[in-house]
């Protein structure tokens, strides 16, 4: 199950654009890219370590062989290197046969004796231990005519001795390697095949384009029941519309990733058994991670960008109306300010205070504090000087909801506590760590309205709770097998509210440390068919402070009002029954009310939160507003237009 | 082949020549050859000297070996005997008999046909061509002599086995490919049978002849010819052609301008053939052969330039849809048997190609009708003259001419057939609706309406008023097409049901329904008289047809007050029946081919009713049917007002919707319950 545990995110690097990325060793991840280097990344900790320089130019592509003890990574001056996965990080071994042109593409054979590797009009093949070119093969010798380069975007070298190569022309093509001859040749699309991802029995392979279309290769017999097989082109599939950069091969699905910022799992219906979560078609466009932030009392937000922060004042009306309508406003929302984080690294984290005074943010190596001051219609900004040194890259800021202290979550289980001061400065208090110690980065947390508790998570998916007034920890609840997706302390039961990516939800009362009744009966009833069926998590957990028994909840495509009141609906029940009731009268809709109050009018939600009990915020990221950014896809006719 | 390169090469020694093609025994990966007619080589991919490997002399000169894919290679003898390798490899000097005597093979194939491997080959002495069939496990031997052929010899074969019966097909210096079938299993010894062959297809394509030099069979539809194209003037071209034998079209053809050695093979679905000096393999696939296609890709192929105007009449059979030139042939041939028909017969003295079309009438003009009528179909039939138009119109006169001064002589479906085939018009045989009136030929006269684009307004009231006038026991018994009103009439014995329905733009019947009740409910019990025909179904086609033709209302206004007031009465009915059921669909259209449209119904009714007003309004029969004509029309004009009025709300929603869209900020009341 795809979402069983929600995306992690290493913020990137202006100078750093990643090219290639290979797991090695185990669970180890590499990333090699146009920067020369090839970085490790820390996975408990979240960021990239250790960068060891290729000392070939940029680096195109990099591929590790099936015991994932070497690296071999395609350089632009034209060489293979290899290197070898050591504890702590990865050691030179040598050069392989070096020529001309840019290596864009590699792949080991499974028996890791050779490696074939695309290039500009040519691929070629390395025999390992004599790291001799022993094939060198030109991919458009036929096509003297047209005098473009054909470049080779994509290799893959299948056990049989057969090499897959995708190019530039938009061919994908067969080779035998120790012949040097063309087996097949398939033309499937008028522009570039950019990727290609074999199946792990070789029986299968897909390929993504530039027009955004994806296409299956199926290796079947010529005949029913014949030897003699061949790959043929079944499925295509259109779900990009942009370059699909990635594809990758499943045992049960295609996947694919594109520069339209989509990535879209296609289960292949043959090899599901039942129908089910795995049979349906997964798209997933955002990161599942909290990007804006809103200062409730202030009625401020803020959006973290990739490098700045925007500050926005909400607008506001007067009027009021009936369901549906759209109000004039009295006040336009307004720009307050733009924050520019220095240096090439992104952000990672940012926040800002309730009160809408204080704002911060973090990258990976440093952490900033604002002081930020309205006098009447203009807005000054301070940084807060002398900033505590901490063990950085924060994962997560969070203010105190009296906005005079601030959280930040740190690596191996650890939380800081900020004393904010007036007019402008900071001072550190206490740093919370789970008893037992954690490996893992604090990703998630939540405080108390009454400033007396704190709950933290971290990448182990533990959630421990502290006590802010004697700086102690708590207790911790109980571990569940699911990642933690979004937690909020109640202001007023003091009760956490936890969702997992499984779609459970959990009440916990943290000063009885036991799960509430409520959250009991939940477990024994059950959730909704349908809401556990849903696939992107829930983000972002508020409370309406007049009304103790509403929960907020929200995720990409619907935010729900849960109603802890109300029965829960059973699956025979309507969940999202919102227009249903609309149109019942009010005698007849007592009986059909059920706790969950969905409502999916906004939708993509990037961010929901609650200003107050009758005043809600929605943040919508338009998909057509991404798409009008990117860059243009290759143009491509369609019929009729 | 992208990529040549050579995976392997052995050379014999200096001053030996390799006598027969190499080939490769599957089963065991070995290459055989044979060098200086008699020394048989055997080796492997990895053997470097063929001067070292296993040698075998054997007794007698090899003309060839084939290899088998399930049974081992099978070499043939210059004299003619037969032997299994196994068999030869174990005594290499044993006798090996000499079963032809002085002739000498010209081509070998081997098959395996039920386990057994079959051998064919042909062989020539003296312009005598012999096929021999040799089954090796029955060891038994037939002889065939193939059928003399005058002045061509054959040229290269090829044969594949289906059934238990050899196709043999072969390539003739005549450009022709022949096919001879010879049954497999054949018990009686006779002696040296004659095998008859039949023509499966003429190489020839718009004026040039392919000089072929081999052929393939791809499939049981299309074979393959290697061969020079020689355009009359031009140079010859060689050229890789792919043909469809069952609509003896040229499918396609692919030019090779670097010359070929004249050999084809082909190997699972692709070609393998020098060009210059270098060896290419296409890849090909063949479709279904299918009429459609045939005449499609006889489109894009080089015959483009010419007409593809078939002349469907000279065709004997249907199966033999030759390509435009072949049928020229084909008609001119059987013309000229009919000139010499016609010499005996002492009617037509010149031969009709010298002959103007004018001079031929007028010899015929006191010919018998029999004669008369074959010379005129003849003349008919050919499609390629040069005002052919013209020419058609004349035989057309004529033919009416002979019908006035013999007014017993009316040639009606040779009429129909000329008018029904060819694009006449009104006014290239300006007599022959005049001629069909007087003789009452209504089908005759709808096909004229339905075809001629210029038929004067009188003629079409004429037409109308006969049309109108002919009772409808007559027309029960005249053959008129119906295909305008069968789809939407309602003969008795039609039940509602078989009626066919077009929804469209995603409508249901429901839907549909919803919204015609409101008014329909309304409308059909009052039109009660308005539900069902008023004209038969063959009397509706006939006015379907007048309802089709052109006119100018000017001019056909003042003929159309002549109308009897019964018949204009009649007609309004069957107009407002027409409008009707044009308003039942949501398309307002009616279906089948060539119905009339609304625009047409309405615009006649329109004549119809400025015409006739006066008379209709005092006729008392007229009144009921002019007020529900008003009240239907009234009703129609309400509900499309109404329609009017629903766009316009609907596209200021639209409008209110996009506005609403476009705001990046907003703030909005939503209600949660």
């Amino acid at each position: 199950r795809v979402t069983g545990v929600p995306p992690q995110v290493i913020p990137g690097h202006e100078a750093r654009s990643v090219e290639a990325l290979c797991w090695a060793a185990g669970e180890r991840l590499f990333g090699a890219g146009l920067g020369g280097d090839i970085t490790e990344y820390d996975l408990a900790r979240l960021r990239a370590a250790r960068p060891v320089d290729g000392c070939g130019g940029p680096i195109w592509s990099m591929a590790a062989n099936s015991s994932g003890s070497q690296l071999a990574i395609g350089c632009e001056d034209g060489s293979v290197k290899l290197f070898q996965v050591v504890p702590g990080g990865i050691q030179f071994e040598r050069n392989l046969d070096r020529r001309k042109g840019r290596i864009l593409c590699l792949s080991w054979h499974p028996s890791d004796t050779h490696i074939a590797a695309g290039s500009i009009d040519a691929l070629r093949v390395f025999n390992v231990c004599s790291g001799q070119t022993v094939q060198r093969i030109m991919v458009n010798y036929h096509v003297q005519k047209v005098k473009r380069e054909c470049i080779v975007w994509s290799i893959a070298f299948l056990s049989s001795g057969t090499v897959v190569t995708s190019d530039s022309f938009g061919r994908v093509q067969f080779w035998d390697w120790e012949r040097g001859t063309l087996l097949e040749s398939h033309t499937v699309s008028t522009s570039a095949v950019l990727s290609l991802a074999v199946s792990e029995e070789e029986d299968s392979i897909v390929v993504g384009t530039s027009t955004g279309a994806t296409y299956q290769f199926q290796l079947l017999p010529v005949k029913m029941g014949s030897l003699e097989k061949r790959w043929v082109r079944t499925k295509p599939f259109q779900h990009h519309t942009h370059d699909v950069r990635a594809v990758a091969h499943s045992s049960t699905a295609l996947i694919s990733g594109g520069l339209d910022a989509q990535l879209v799992i296609r289960p292949l219906m043959e090899k599901v058994q039942k129908k089910g979560y795995d049979a349906v078609l997964r798209k997933f466009t955002f990161p599942h991670r909290r990007l804006v932030s809103c200062a409730r009392k202030a009625r401020l937000l803020l959006f973290q960008f990739s490098q700045h922060l925007e500050l926005w004042r909400l607008g506001s009306t007067d009027e009021t109306g009936k369901d549906g309508e759209v109000l004039p406003l009295r006040r336009m929302p307004e720009h307050l300010l733009q924050l520019k984080s220095k240096g090439p690294e992104h952000i990672y984290c940012s926040c800002v205070s309730p009160c809408g005074t204080w704002v911060a943010y973090s990258t990976a190596s440093r952490f900033h504090l604002y002081r930020v001051q309205y006098e009447g219609d203009g807005v000054s900004i301070k940084k807060v000087p002398k900033v505590p040194k901490l063990l950085l890259p924060a994962y997560q800021l969070q203010f105190s909801s009296d906005s005079s202290s601030l959280f930040v979550a740190a690596a191996r289980g650890s939380v800081h506590v900020l004393q904010l001061l007036e007019p402008g400065g900071c001072k550190h208090l206490h740093t919370f760590q789970p008893p037992s110690g954690s490996p893992e980065a604090v990703y998630l947390l939540a405080s108390s309205a009454d400033g007396h508790w704190l709950a933290a998570v971290g990448g182990d998916w533990a959630i421990h709770t502290y006590n802010l007034k004697c700086f102690k920890h708590h207790c911790a609840v109980p571990t569940y097998s699911c990642a933690v997706t979004a937690l909020a302390v109640h202001p007023v039961t003091n009760n956490l509210v936890i969702a997992y990516s499984d779609q459970q939800l959990f009440e916990f009362s943290i000063p009885e440390k036991q799960y509430t009744a409520w959250s009991r009966m939940v477990q024994n009833c059950g959730l909704h068919k349908v809401w556990l069926e849903r696939d992107s998590p829930i983000t972002h957990i508020a409370f309406n402070p007049k009304n103790p028994s509403h929960i907020l909840l929200h995720d990409t495509y619907m935010f729900c009002v849960l109603d802890k009141s109300l029965p829960l609906p059973d699956d025979s029940a309507l969940l999202m029954n919102q227009s249903t009731l609309k149109q019942l009268p009010e005698t007849a809709r007592q009986r059909q009310l059920h706790a969950f109050k969905i409502c999916k009018k906004f939708q993509p939600l990037l961010f929901a939160d609650l200003l107050d009990e009758n005043c809600l915020v929605m943040v919508e990221r338009p998909i057509m507003d991404i798409k009008t950014q990117l860059p243009l896809p290759i143009q491509q006719k369609k019929f009729g237009t | 082949v992208s990529d040549q390169k050579p995976l392997g090469c052995w050379s014999v020694k200096h001053g030996q020549i390799i006598t027969c093609p190499v080939v490769c025994n599957f089963e065991t990966g070995e290459y055989i050859a044979v060098h200086d007619d008699k020394v048989l080589r055997i080796w492997k991919n990895k053997d470097v000297n063929l001067d070292k490997v296993f040698k075998a002399t054997l007794s007698a000169d090899v003309y060839r070996i084939h290899s088998l894919p399930h049974g081992g290679p099978v070499v043939l003898f210059k004299g003619g005997g037969v032997r299994t390798l196994d068999v030869l490899l174990e005594a290499p000097q044993q006798e090996i008999e000499n079963v032809i005597s002085d002739e000498v093979i010209k081509w070998s194939e081997a098959f395996t046909e039920g386990q057994q491997p079959v051998l064919i080959f042909a062989t020539e002495k003296d312009g005598d061509f012999f096929v021999y069939v040799q089954k090796l496990k029955m060891n038994s031997l037939h002889k065939y002599k193939l059928e003399q052929h005058e002045l061509s010899k054959p040229l290269s074969f090829t044969a594949h086995i289906k059934n238990q019966v050899v196709t043999l097909l072969c390539l003739y210096s005549n450009d022709s490919v022949y096919k001879v079938l010879i049954p497999l299993h054949q018990n009686t010894e006779e002696e040296e049978q004659i095998l008859s062959k039949s023509l499966l297809l003429n190489l020839s394509v718009s004026g040039s002849v392919l000089k072929g030099t081999s052929l393939v069979v791809l499939d049981k539809d299309h074979i393959a010819v290697l061969g020079s194209l020689a355009l009359s003037g031009e140079e010859s071209k060689e050229c890789l052609t792919i043909w469809n034998t069952k609509f003896q079209t040229l499918q396609t053809s692919k030019e090779l301008p670097l010359g070929t050695s004249g050999q084809l093979w082909c190997y699972e679905e692709k070609f393998f053939f020098t060009h210059g000096k270098v060896l290419t393999v296409i890849m090909y696939k063949c479709e279904t052969s299918s009429l459609a296609a045939a005449v499609g890709k006889l489109k894009d192929s080089q015959t483009s330039d010419v007409s593809s105007f078939v002349n469907w009449n000279t065709l004997g059979d249907e199966e033999l849809v030759v390509s435009f030139q072949s049928q020229q042939s084909v008609a001119l041939k059987s013309e000229s048997k009919m000139t010499l028909r016609s010499k005996r017969n002492a009617v037509a003295k010149v031969q009709p190609d010298t002959l103007s079309v004018g001079q031929l009438l007028l010899n015929l003009k006191d010919a018998s009708t029999t004669v008369f009528e074959d010379e005129l179909r003849q003349l008919v039939s050919k499609a390629q003259m040069p005002d052919f138009q013209a020419t058609i119109g004349c035989v057309v006169t004529a033919l009416i001419n002979r019908c006035k001064t013999n007014p017993k002589y009316y040639p009606r479906n040779f009429l129909l057939q000329i008018v029904q085939t060819r694009d006449l018009s009104y006014s290239l045989c300006p007599d022959l609706m005049a001629v069909a009136l007087e003789k009452k030929d209504v089908h005759l006269l709808q096909t004229c309406l339905q075809r001629f684009p210029d038929i004067p307004e009188e003629i079409t009231y004429t037409c109308l008023k006969v049309f109108l006038s002919i009772s409808e026991a007559y027309l029960q018994r005249i053959d008129v097409n119906l295909e305008s009103v069968i789809c939407y009439i309602d003969i008795e014995f039609n039940n509602k049901e078989v009626k066919t329905e077009i929804v469209e733009n995603g409508f249901n019947a429901e839907l549909e329904q919803d919204i015609w009740n409101t008014k329909i409910t309304k409308e059909t019990h009052l039109m009660a008289d308005g539900e069902f025909c008023p004209v038969g179904p063959q009397k509706a086609a006939l006015l379907n047809a007048v309802l089709h033709s052109a006119y100018s209302e000017t001019f056909l206004l003042p003929h159309l007050k002549n109308l009897p007031a019964q018949q204009a009465v009649l007609f309004l009915r069957y107009l407002y029946y027409l409008y009707v059921k044009c308003s039942e669909k949501i398309n307002t259209t009616l279906p089948g081919i060539r119905s009339p449209t609304i625009n047409q119904i309405m615009d006649w009714m329109c004549l119809l009713l400025d015409a006739h007003f006066t008379v209709m309004v005092m006729l008392p029969e007229a009144k009921q049917l002019l007020s529900n004509l008003h009240k239907f029309v009234r009703a129609q004009v309400r509900f499309y007002s109404e329609l009017n009025k629903i766009e316009g709300s609907l596209r200021e929603l639209q409008r209110l919707n996009h506005q609403k869209d476009s705001q990046t900020y907003s703030i909005e009341v939503l209600e949660l319950i």
